[in-house]
């Protein structure tokens, strides 16, 4: 089974997403769906100060399999992204929780956590894949 | 859909395999990690399951000419016991309804291996034309398990399970040769662009040779790595970089198809005549991506000077750590060309060069 950590909160399109005290969330994709997808060997992040409304195609991820869309959970600002990953795209596999955070976002309504999914439905949501 | 499992099935489980759908066969697509697989190959050595591949036997004294008719490639070229050789089987206007090997076993045999994903067609194709051999009788050998042992050390690997006398037997065979040792079929063939054999042997057999490498240290490798050593290689994949739509002068294949001697009537000869006259549109090149992405099948490729291309099959070359791809493109487009390739909207740069891209180990392009 993979890892669903109970503090996170989720989407049905395998991201996590960790709310932080100032208005600021932090945003990767599961253990689930990086194995799923298998090695990483190229990430593109997002733009810094880029304004996304929730849903928006902001990153992609490619395996050596395939190639795969990551949507921004929340409506928000860009404000910084994980440098270290268009050097080591592996650090989603090894700490998709961690060392692999993508980018973080400045919200534009707190109130917006309260629609993603939180670790049971999570949980559900991939065990009907 | 009926799902099939091979022999080894309950092995990939043992391995920790995650199983996806293959041509309706549960196969395994990695063992853990597809990149650390192929690195196992390259420099070790790797057993992959392909017992999903579709093996048929031809016994009959008319089997030479049926096979001459059926075949682009020419059997007459096998001389020797256990040789084989690479062929397109084609449909009437040139295109490849299937890739094979064919083994020359005696005047009296052959055995052909074939896809799995093309068995159905295969085989009423195969059926029909031999409509016209009453002599010849098709064998399938659904029974069969199959392995293939690759790397440097597979070889060793290989011949130390095997009872002494039947060693040299098996290091001495040259590339596309096989032979029956130890109640195997055992031929130096590969899909990876490293040195080793397929071995072709019953069920229990497979799964007790199996457990034998797993033992010596040879890594189960999944279908994921298969498919990334395979490109690097420069070897085809049959349902990407070559269908019925296309013919094997634009599949890069060229070299397969024997034009001679003239008095041979294969199926498909008039087409490739036709074509080869009229000069083909399109070639099959080496794509090395220059720019950030990964080349994938189906993206556009386009040129300064207005040749075009697409992607069939592009990947991440782990050996390369670069992507490179195969792509058919106008036949006008030369190696070192530069080009642009619609990445997800994107035109990301890339340049024409040789393949196969790696062999032995070894990068055999200039990384730009």
């Amino acid at each position: 089974m993979s890892n669903v950590p109970q503090e996170l909160k989720y989407t049905r399109s395998h991201e996590w997403v960790l709310a932080g005290d100032d208005g600021q969330v932090t945003i990767g994709i599961t253990d689930h769906a990086q194995e799923l997808l298998g090695d990483m060997v190229f990430i593109e992040l997002p733009e810094i100060d880029h304004e996304l409304s929730a849903g928006d195609e902001c990153s992609v991820v490619e395996s050596v399999k395939a190639a795969s869309d990551i949507y921004a959970p929340v409506a928000g600002t860009i404000v910084a992204v994980n440098e270290k990953l268009a050097d080591a795209p592996e650090l989603i596999n090894e700490d998709p929780y961690g060392e692999g955070w993508m980018f973080r976002m400045q919200l534009s309504d707190a109130s917006q956590l309260d629609a993603l999914l939180d670790a049971s439905a999570y949980e559900v949501v991939e065990a009907e894949e | 859909m009926t799902s099939h499992k091979t022999p080894l099935y309950q092995e990939h489980l043992i391995a920790g395999a995650k199983i996806v759908d293959f041509s309706g066969w549960q196969m395994p697509i990695h063992y853990g990690s597809q990149l650390e697989e192929h690195h196992f190959v390259r420099q070790s050595a790797g057993v992959f399951d392909v017992s999903h591949m579709n093996v048929i036997d031809l016994h009959g004294s008319d089997s030479q000419a049926f096979l001459q008719k059926l075949l682009a490639n020419d059997v007459a070229k096998l001389k020797i016991p256990g040789k084989a050789l690479y062929s397109c089987m084609l449909t009437e206007s040139g295109g490849i309804i299937d890739d094979l090997i064919v083994y020359f076993m005696n005047e009296d045999w052959y055995r052909v291996i074939l896809n799995a994903g093309t068995q159905a067609k295969d085989m009423l194709w195969i059926s029909k034309q031999l409509q016209s051999f009453p002599d010849v009788v098709l064998t399938e050998r659904p029974e069969l398990a199959m392995l293939a042992i690759q790397g440097p050390k597979a070889l060793a690997a290989f011949t130390s399970l095997l009872p002494a006398d039947a060693v040299n037997t098996v290091t001495d065979l040259g590339v596309f040769q096989a032979c029956e040792v130890d109640n195997m079929f055992v031929g130096r063939t590969g899909y990876t662009g490293e040195d080793g054999v397929e071995v072709i042997l019953p069920a229990d057999a497979a799964v007790d040779l199996w457990q034998k490498l797993m033992a010596i240290d040879v890594k189960p490798i999944g279908l994921g790595a298969r498919d990334t050593l395979r490109l690097e290689a420069g070897m085809a994949l049959y349902g990407l970089d070559m269908d019925e739509s296309t013919s094997p002068l634009i599949s890069g294949l060229g070299w397969t198809v024997a034009m001679q001697p003239e008095t041979r009537e294969f199926i498909g000869r008039a087409a490739l005549e036709a074509e080869k006259q009229q000069g083909p549109e399109d070639k099959m090149v080496g794509l090395l991506l220059t720019g950030r992405g990964v080349l994938r099948s189906h993206q556009q490729v386009e040129f300064a000077d207005g040749g075009k291309g697409e992607i069939t099959s592009g990947s991440y070359s782990p050996t390369l750590e670069r992507s490179v791809a195969l792509a058919r493109v106008s036949a006008g487009v030369k190696i070192g060309d530069d080009c642009e390739v619609d990445i997800r909207g994107r035109k990301i740069s890339a340049v024409v060069v040789k393949y196969p891209f790696v062999r032995f180990g070894k990068a055999l392009i200039d990384l730009v």
